[in-house]
């Protein structure tokens, strides 16, 4: 058997265990900075507790599948790694769905086919790829971690936005007067892409950096 | 070991690529059997649970209901196995032992995948007096609103199945474009989910056209085998 080694290094590799940990979380923020999963960002975030099942979700299919590619990096060729990964993330995804199931069946019934379609989150495919299939164990699982509870951040951030506004609640608790008037908008389709903006441009505000200080000639 | 320094094998033979397809194959099927393995009971429960808490919100005046099963001599029977669910009816019955309807199960093809309904019927109004989704795979935001849309439920509040003295429909249900229900046998389609609320529609009439003709000329099996209330499975 041939071997061929890998000539394309991504930046995380000479990064630390917290950094790899925090550009998930963070700095590479799945949602707010690589604009990945969209599908279910905007699809099930009309609350909060929708938006928190779907990320834990997406959580448990990244550390498991980045854990198995992890594992199994030195024995899966090259020619058939993204059939692999795919077999892995799809037995993840159906086991996370029965799971779902057996916790609940109406939370199962909310996130509706969003569940299988975990298997097409390039999130996860893209951790894959980019980084189990090239990093230690220990490493891809701080790197799932980070964009799970990243993804995580994201949904929640969203999902609390527009159920405030959509239906007066927060994790199903009244948090705004009864006169409120709702703004059904929120809880449809368009206010997911109105409240992912408007997270965007917060994020993007909130990650600029401050201007460094000219030097003056004395 | 630098992660640059890791060497991804990469092969030109066929047998080193079917071994790790094939192995990971077999690892994947042992996580997926262990998972339904240890999730089956929980969910089993959670299913009956569900289903017995529709039947009760359908038929809202009764409360007991027993489970019957359509044998091939065409008659009910009390069920005793409910985990096969082939051919089981609910009859629901009020606090005097009345027969006040029944729930229906329906399966059928929708959009993408099945979807799975359970309808009650009313034999004195002559209708289907309620609809709850029990599953489906339909597109969110589009055809899983047929779950959820209360304009779209409201369709089944009173949904005429009236029977013809040849015990047919006299009717059938069909689904017409969004606002344009004239008849009590019509169902307003869903905007932009038009495929979904056909194939409820198809569900319903298939089911009904099957059933009600049963539940018509076998009454006597409900009312005779009434279940005392100690002895009703809700």
């Amino acid at each position: 058997m041939e071997h061929h080694t890998a000539t394309s290094p991504t930046a995380d590799d000479s990064a630390g265990d917290t950094d790899v940990f925090i550009t998930g979380l963070w700095r590479q923020n799945p949602v707010f900075v690589q604009v990945l999963g969209m599908c279910p960002t905007l699809a099930v975030t009309n609350s909060a507790l929708n938006g928190l099942a779907m990320g834990l979700a997406t959580t448990f299919v990244l550390l498991m599948s980045n854990t198995l590619v992890s594992l199994l990096r030195k024995a899966i060729p090259r020619q058939v790694r993204i059939a692999s990964y795919i077999l892995i993330i799809a037995t993840f995804v159906t086991a996370v769905d029965y799971i779902i199931q057996a916790l609940s069946l109406e939370l199962h019934k909310a996130l509706g086919a969003f569940v299988s379609l975990i298997v097409v989150n390039c999130i996860i495919l893209g951790r894959a790829e980019a980084f189990a299939s090239r990093n230690s164990v220990r490493r891809s699982l701080l790197d799932a971690l980070g964009m799970g509870l990243g993804f995580v951040f994201a949904l929640l951030c969203l999902g609390s936005v527009r159920e405030i506004l959509g239906s007066g609640t927060l994790v199903g608790i009244a948090v705004l007067p009864d006169g409120f008037e709702k703004w059904v908008v929120m809880l449809l389709p368009a206010g997911g892409f109105f409240t992912l903006g408007l997270w965007l441009m917060v994020f993007k505000r909130i990650k600029r950096e401050p201007p460094r200080a000219t030097e003056t000639q004395p | 070991m630098t992660p640059a320094d890791i060497e991804i094998p990469i092969t030109t033979r066929a047998w080193p690529l079917y071994r790790a397809l094939v192995g990971l194959g077999l690892i994947c099927a042992l996580i997926i059997v262990s998972a339904y393995q240890l999730t089956a009971p929980v969910i089993e429960r959670s299913k009956t649970a569900m289903l017995e808490q529709a039947i009760f919100t359908l038929l809202p005046t009764a409360l007991s209901k027993h489970a019957y099963r359509l044998t091939a001599q065409n008659r009910f029977e009390p069920a005793t196995d409910k985990r096969n669910s082939a051919r089981l009816i609910y009859a629901g019955y009020d606090a005097a032992h009345r027969l006040v309807g029944f729930a229906v199960p329906a399966r059928g093809m929708g959009y993408q995948d099945s979807i799975e309904l359970l309808y009650a019927y009313g034999p004195e109004q002559q209708a289907i007096i309620g609809l709850q989704v029990l599953s489906s795979r339909e597109t969110p935001g589009l055809g899983a609103r047929i779950a959820s849309d209360p304009a779209f439920l409201h369709n089944f509040a009173r949904l005429d199945v009236t029977l013809t003295p040849g015990l047919h429909l006299a009717h059938p249900i069909e689904a017409v474009p969004a606002g344009k229900k004239l008849a009590a046998w019509q169902i307003d389609s869903l905007s932009g989910a038009t495929v979904s609320s056909r194939a409820v529609a198809a569900i319903l009439r298939q089911s009904s056209e099957f059933w009600l003709p049963l539940l018509t000329t076998r009454q006597e099996d409900f009312t005779r085998g009434a279940p005392h209330r100690d002895l009703a499975d809700g």
